[in-house]
């Protein structure tokens, strides 16, 4: 999407060759573009409408950077005004004063509070913390059920609410049960609301008033609409809340919400959640989601992450094996992991630029079944053949396939890449290279 | 029997007819006005604004329409949708065809109406003597679950026997929620335990339904991105599984789509009709929220009909969608 509307700017700033300037008439349709690629984002119309002023105050009369087409120039003031416009830093929880301390979740229906909850257990739990989850959904079938399931799956005690209790009574009850517990933190999942729906948003109040929470977090949709913006207010007005959690944000949705919430408020996001997974949650970062916006992807979530997976150790004995060309099947296998414990193969491709693209992206779609097919194979031999897998014979490939739930074939069409592999790889190691290939592009 | 508020089998009962009908009437006008009620954000957002921008204009000038764009804008009738309403009224005005700002709301209710109105697709019937088969998909926390339950309410009060499938053996207590909405409704029920295979559970389903002549059978799906691959693939299974089982099943496909939802709402049904073949929209969450303008920008754009709109909480808030009455409610 960044390169359609880059390509599309490109276009327009075509007949403007070589350094020129940016004026009033030559940006006229650039802004007409990125007005509606951030329409298209789902960013509301006002806060566009303002976006659009400010970006064409500043674009006029700048010059055009040497190393820069006028397109991307323009997009980087785009960009820019974006990330300004997000609040520049990312913001942390503030969980200060004493314990035990409180995080209330609020939102709209659907839009993943009980979830939500469970993921900001988890993490708060990694983090040292000992959450306590609290769930104060009375309405929803199932509700506290499903808090519970989820406790369960973290290890997190969940309180043992009576759906027939009033939901501030509950959060009362559960402070003092809390402290038994051994518990630091009390995480609230309040039942979703209409933001317009005067007396359920009373009943937040009340629990604010009673629990004086640190945080009153809103948990909100990352796709949604122009309504986003009332939401946003209202839930705001009513609870003066602290920050936003943004969900579904591992969709396709552009997520221009983000930025109208962020307008309307003026609050951080805080986190966002990108799957099902219980440790899908990440802190927010303005500059990223400014990428996304504009439809840029994420490089630098992908980059951080590996930073933060990857072993350096490991890699440099990796490296050293594969300028001997000893690498192995066991070697084979330890990438296969690090890979994996970078996400699935699905999210790191969506973090690239471009592969949000959903064409693309269903083109080159990775198969994880096949990785896992590969892991099992390769648990299937024995070290020696790990090591040294010319001695994989005929009766070996069997006992491999038959170890492994695949068919022989499989077997051996994995061996005959892996030869492949190693031989391109001692071609390389001749001329020495100095990086690591990449077995997976 | 299958759609709700048309008339359904005997025709015996003729003289019961005439009072049912008045009856029927006079309900009919309950629930347009509490579609009226319940859709007051959305009108005053279109169409309280739309009378304040013409109020005392003498002509429709460029920058007329340039509010009249944010109007459209701001109701998430999407980029698409706005600019080819606003070609149409630039267009009528440049033949002189439409000259009167008084005249601007009547022309865009007829074009919405117009965009909203299309043939309903040919649909799949049951075998006489097999059940209806109804498979529910959607993004997490749309609302497919309540949107079940209430369809449970509305087939039962039409007189048939209704089975609800937990087919979401994914999220925590999706069953359990599914079950209260069963026990509620007094419908059958079938699960099986969480994780279980949901093409295995649908496979039993339907068989049990065939067994227990069930006329109307539910299947609740795992909310999912429709950017997943392999969920979407899960489901294209349990689409295979039940033709297999029972040839033409799932009769139905619904979509629900949560009203809140913006510009994604599209992307969200090309994805779901790419894979499953989508017969009919449910719309949820339309009451409260100032946006019922999707249902225009879904219909013209994908050409799917909407067979339902969620207008609030009750059971009775599930209603089938009407365009004129739906144009009409925001319009007047």
């Amino acid at each position: 999407m960044f390169e359609a509307l880059t390509d599309k700017l490109n276009a327009t700033f075509k007949r403007l060759t070589g350094r020129g300037k940016l004026t009033d008439a030559n940006i006229q349709d650039a802004l007409k573009q990125v007005r509606i690629a951030l329409l298209e984002a789902d960013v509301n119309y006002k806060v566009v409408k303002g976006l659009i002023e400010d970006i064409r105050t500043r674009a006029i009369g700048q010059e055009v950077l040497e190393s820069l087409t006028p397109g991307q120039q323009f997009i980087k003031i785009v960009n820019d005004e974006l990330v300004r416009l997000m609040g520049g830093e990312m913001a942390p929880l503030n969980l200060v004063g004493r314990t035990p301390h409180c995080v209330m979740l609020v939102g709209l229906q659907g839009s993943g509070k009980t979830t939500t909850a469970a993921k900001l257990a988890a993490l708060m739990k990694k983090k040292g913390r000992h959450p306590y989850l609290v769930p104060a959904d009375v309405y929803r079938p199932a509700a506290i059920e499903q808090l519970k399931k989820l406790g369960q799956q973290i290890s997190v005690p969940v309180h043992d609410a009576d759906s027939s209790h009033k939901p501030e009574d509950i959060c009362i009850e559960a402070r003092m049960a809390a402290g038994g517990q051994g518990s630091d933190l009390l995480i609230i999942d309040t039942a979703g609301r209409l933001h317009i729906d005067e007396a359920l948003m009373e009943e937040l109040v009340r629990i604010k008033d009673k629990m004086l929470p640190q945080e009153i977090l809103l948990v909100a949709d990352a796709m949604t609409g122009q309504d986003a913006v009332n939401v946003a207010k209202r839930f705001n007005e009513v609870l003066d809340i602290s920050g936003v959690v943004l969900t579904k944000m591992e969709g396709d949705a552009r997520g221009g919400a983000a930025l109208s919430i962020r307008a309307v408020t003026n609050k951080p996001i805080k986190f966002i959640g990108v799957g099902e997974k219980i440790d899908a949650l990440e802190p927010f970062f303005p500059e990223r989601m400014a990428s996304r916006i504009l439809g840029m992807g994420d490089v630098l979530t992908l980059i951080e992450k590996a930073q933060e997976e990857f072993d350096q150790k490991e890699a440099e004995k990796l490296e050293k094996k594969l300028r001997k060309a000893e690498f192995d099947f066991e070697d084979f296998l330890g990438q296969l992991r690090q890979i994996k414990k970078l996400g699935s193969l699905e999210q790191i491709l969506g973090m690239l630029p471009g592969m949000g693209q959903m064409k693309k992206l269903k083109q080159m779609k990775p198969d994880e079944k096949e990785l896992k097919k590969v892991e099992a194979i390769i648990n299937s031999m024995t070290r020696e053949e790990r090591r040294n897998y010319k001695i994989i014979n005929g009766s070996r490939r069997r006992r491999i396939a038959r170890g492994s739930g695949t068919s022989v074939q499989d077997v051996n069409r994995l061996i005959k890449n892996f030869a492949q592999m190693k031989k391109m790889m001692e071609r390389f190691s001749k001329k020495g290279p100095r990086s690591l290939p990449s077995f997976f592009s | 029997m299958r759609l709700f508020g048309s008339k359904n089998k005997s025709e015996e009962k003729s003289s019961t007819q005439q009072a049912a009908s008045q009856e029927a009437q006079e309900k009919e006008k309950g629930f347009f006005t509490r579609l009226r009620e319940r859709l007051s954000k959305t009108r005053n957002s279109i169409t309280g604004r739309l009378d304040r921008l013409v109020l005392g204009k003498k002509e429709i000038t460029g920058e007329l329409l340039d509010e009249l764009e944010e109007i459209l804008f701001t109701s998430d009738l999407g980029v698409e949708t706005t600019q080819a309403l606003i070609d149409i009224v630039q267009d009528k005005v440049a033949r002189k065809a439409l000259k009167d700002p008084g005249k601007l709301k009547s022309t865009l209710k007829e074009q919405i109406l117009e965009f909203l109105s299309f043939p309903a697709a040919q649909r799949r019937t049951p075998e006489s003597g097999e059940p209806l088969v109804i498979m529910v998909v959607g993004v997490n926390g749309v609302g497919k679950t309540t949107t079940i339950g209430k369809a449970a309410a509305l087939f039962k009060s039409e007189g048939n026997s209704v089975m609800l499938v937990a087919a979401d053996t994914f999220r925590a207590a999706a069953i359990e929620q599914l079950e209260i909405w069963s026990q509620r409704v007094g419908t059958e029920f079938v699960k099986q335990k969480p994780g279980a295979d949901p093409s295995a559970v649908v496979f039993d389903a339907l068989e049990a339904a065939q067994s227990r002549s069930i006329d109307v059978v539910l299947i609740d799906t795992a909310g999912r991105l429709h950017t997943k691959k392999n969920l979407m693939d899960e489901l294209e299974k349990v689409n295979r599984v039940a033709g297999k089982k029972l040839p033409g099943a799932p009769h139905e496909t619904w979509l629900v789509l949560d009203a809140t939802t913006g510009q994604n709402a599209i992307s969200q049904a090309k994805m779901f009709n790419e894979t499953l073949g989508i017969t009919d929209i449910i719309l949820t969450k339309l009451d409260g929220t100032a946006k019922g303008g999707i249902v225009v920008g879904i219909c013209h754009q994908l050409k799917l009909p909407v067979r339902y709109i969620g207008i609030g909480e009750k059971i009775e808030d599930l209603r089938p969608f009407d365009p004129k009455q739906f144009v009409d409610a925001i319009f007047d």
